[in-house]
């Protein structure tokens, strides 16, 4: 009777790769679970500057849930996060195929519209801020030219300020989904392309019922990323809208950084992080649920 | 070679420096031109006194602190940190990671020299744990002299009702009638000046010293919101996320009358040199008993038993103190002094206004911050700021308040 094969039993062929791989082990669990671990102890006590070991229980969760800045955060951000990976999907995706035309100045292009996302949202959030000023900003320079009637004065609405910081960023991050969607399109067998052509199907069909299904690996990869981009959203408000008008703009990072700093409250910050990276999961556990799912049929390692 | 030598001659003035007298590290965040001046008049005076100043400038008030309580934490702290006059540092204290100064303050006396609310941030359960350096005051009312010549406003409003009998003859004219920056602290800055002026003395300290559910959910507090949200409607479209230089040199400009913001504007007037009593007004408060609201910095001195650095600290905190740094200090910072029994002759007309109404202990009042820990001053500050921007009905405000300062 053979005794199962353990995990903890190695060949010694992979005993120095593993040993390699320790010292990432250690960070991973360290920095990242450990910090996790640490947060949840924290969030279930009455710290202020210092941790503590005063257990409240869920009381913490408790008052973040009765406080409506945090509430009217996470509303901004289901909004912000719906119509952000929305836009970047769709227009990272018209790029890509605009520039999968094999248009000329191909590489210009591809740059240019990739420049945004090398710059520091710090930086390009105070000139959208700027040209969004409606005293200071386009709204001002377009009444100058006569059109009395223009107003762009959304980033000083409460209603629609969040809309200009979804303009802002995807205005930042299009070009990125675009790099990223490109590379797919070019990985596409050229035998497909032309075994279409030959049946006269309809260049936007090929789009549409082949290639884009045929990107769903792609796809995954910048929604993942940008559910990441859109969960620690906090320098495009900071930059444009310091959370203002009043708080029309907040966001849940924002409350989380305010309350670990400003205002001493180590416990109700780390309260908030939890509930971040808990819905965070919830919406990427299925994700990646269904893509080893799907792996494991057709058959990838 | 002329810069080795140079090199060669700085590492000498070092070296020989070190061996002068007790080493001090600093961390504050006075970066700014105007603060930086500010702080080499203290650097100086702590030289001059026979130590070494090691400045460690972070920019921005709660990006310094954090790093002053790092290092507190880490064990490697600085001689000296900079914090508000405030509870602030209060779970420094209570955690036993300061070293208190008692000897310092009980030969300078502090208990006489110091307003009591300062007083009662630096001393706790009897011990000494902070050395105020300024006062600055948060609310003072500023104008335009121009403006005001062109709305046709004679004579400096004298009351509330004064103030807004002018603010509506300056909107009459076409200007901005209340020059604001439209972040929630500045927002918090008028509402503590509506507070102690249309509420006055005794109400202010029911609500944010006392916190008295009764109170904010009575008539009183209720019409200095209403008065508040009655200030908003004579700001401009521009004002959300403005920042306070920005609204200050509206008033420069003579395009908008009036500011409501502490005495750090002066600077901005004193870089457009403009002065005060011809280019601008400043108003400290209507009638004879209006507070003179309290804010300010201190330096506290984390823990060490190192007695070098022990001996640092005490030179420090006694420098800091004495009336020459005081002046010199405030007079660059545009604050006035902690103590004032000090020569008023060089302080402008504003500082000498303030100095005078401080010599009066009745009319001495902390700002929200002395009287409320950083997150209900924060909590109450997120209500403000909405109750600002927003149309929300002032009984619900008014409860919000009223949970948010629960003790």
């Amino acid at each position: 009777m053979t005794a199962p094969r353990s995990w903890w039993k190695v060949r010694p062929g992979q005993l120095s790769a593993s040993v390699a791989l320790l010292p990432l082990a250690m960070i991973v669990l360290v920095a990242y679970a450990g910090t996790v671990l640490w947060s949840l102890r924290v969030s279930l006590t009455d710290a202020r500057t210092f941790p503590s070991d005063v257990y409240v229980g869920l009381a913490q969760y408790e008052r973040l849930f009765h406080n409506e800045r945090w509430l009217l955060s996470l509303n901004n951000l289901a909004l912000y996060g719906l119509l952000f990976i929305g836009l970047c999907m769709v227009v990272g995706l018209l790029l890509a195929v605009f520039i999968d035309q094999k248009v000329r100045g191909e590489g210009l292009l591809r740059t240019v519209f990739l420049y945004p996302y090398a710059m520091s949202f710090v930086a390009t959030g105070l000139v959208w801020q700027w040209l969004l000023n409606p005293e200071l900003g386009l709204q001002n320079a377009v009444q100058t030219l006569g059109f009395d009637g223009v107003q762009i004065d959304w980033i000083v609405d409460q209603d629609k300020v969040m809309y200009t910081i979804v303009l802002a960023t995807v205005w930042q991050a299009s070009g990125f989904v675009m790099a990223l969607l490109l590379a797919g399109l070019r990985s596409i067998d050229a035998q497909i392309w032309n075994a279409a052509r030959i049946d006269g199907i309809p260049t936007w069909q090929v789009y549409v019922f082949i290639v884009l299904p045929m990107l769903g690996e792609s796809i995954a990869t910048v929604f993942v990323l940008l559910l990441t981009a859109t969960v620690k959203l906090f320098d495009a408000v900071v930059s444009m809208t310091q959370g203002g008008p009043g708080n029309a703009s907040e966001v849940p990072a924002k409350f989380i950084m305010d309350h670990l700093f400003g205002r001493a409250n180590l416990a109700l910050a780390s309260a908030g992080s939890v509930v971040l990276l808990l819905s965070f999961l919830a919406l990427v556990a299925p994700l990646f649920y269904a893509r080893s799912r799907y792996q494991k049929r057709v058959g990838h390692p | 070679m002329l810069k080795f030598a140079r090199l060669a001659a700085l590492t000498f003035a070092l070296g020989s420096a070190h061996a002068a007298g007790p080493k001090a590290e600093v961390i504050h965040w006075w970066t700014s031109g105007g603060e930086s001046a500010a702080v080499k008049t203290l650097a100086d005076a702590y030289i001059s006194a026979g130590g070494v100043w090691v400045d460690t400038a972070i920019a921005l008030g709660e990006q310094a602190r954090a790093v002053a309580v790092n290092r507190i934490l880490g064990g490697n702290p600085p001689t000296a940190a900079q914090f508000n006059t405030s509870k602030q540092f209060l779970d420094l204290v209570e955690q036993g990671m300061l070293n208190p100064i008692d000897n310092v303050a009980q030969q300078q006396g502090w208990d006489k020299l110091l307003p009591e609310t300062v007083l009662s941030v630096v001393r706790v359960k009897g011990h000494y744990y902070a050395a105020p350096i300024n006062i600055h005051m948060p609310t003072w009312i500023w104008y335009s002299k121009a403006a005001f010549k062109q709305a046709g406003i004679a004579t400096e409003p004298k009351s509330v009702d004064e103030l807004f009998a002018a603010l509506d003859k300056l909107r009459a004219a076409g200007l901005v009638p209340l020059a604001h920056g439209g972040q929630p602290w500045q927002e918090n800055i008028v509402f503590t000046a509506v507070l102690a002026n249309v509420g006055g003395t005794e109400l202010y300290l029911k609500v944010f010293r006392d916190k008295d559910r009764q109170t904010i959910e009575g008539e009183a507090f209720k019409k200095v919101l209403l008065s508040f949200k009655r200030l908003q409607s004579y700001t401009d479209k521009g004002a959300p996320g403005r920042n306070w230089n920005d609204a200050t040199s509206m008033l420069i400009t003579g395009k908008a009358g009036v500011q409501i913001m502490g005495d750090w504007a002066k600077g901005e007037f004193a870089q457009a040199r403009q002065s005060p009593g011809k280019d601008y007004g400043c108003i400290a408060g209507f009638g004879a008993k209006s507070p003179y609201i309290i804010q300010g910095d201190v330096f506290v001195f984390p823990k060490t038993n190192d007695p070098q650095a022990i001996k640092a600290q005490q030179l420090l905190a006694s420098v800091m103190l004495t009336p020459a740094t005081q002046v010199a200090f405030s007079n660059k910072k545009g604050s006035i002094p902690v103590r004032t029994d000090v020569d008023n002759a060089s302080m402008d007309l504003c500082a000498q206004q303030g100095l005078a109404i401080m010599k009066d202990k009745s009319r001495q009042l902390g700002n929200g911050e002395i009287y409320m820990s950083p997150d209900q001053n924060g909590a109450l500050t997120d209500i403000l700021t909405a109750y600002w921007n927003k149309n929300l009905p002032v009984e619900k405000v008014q409860k919000d308040i009223a949970a948010a300062l629960k003790n």
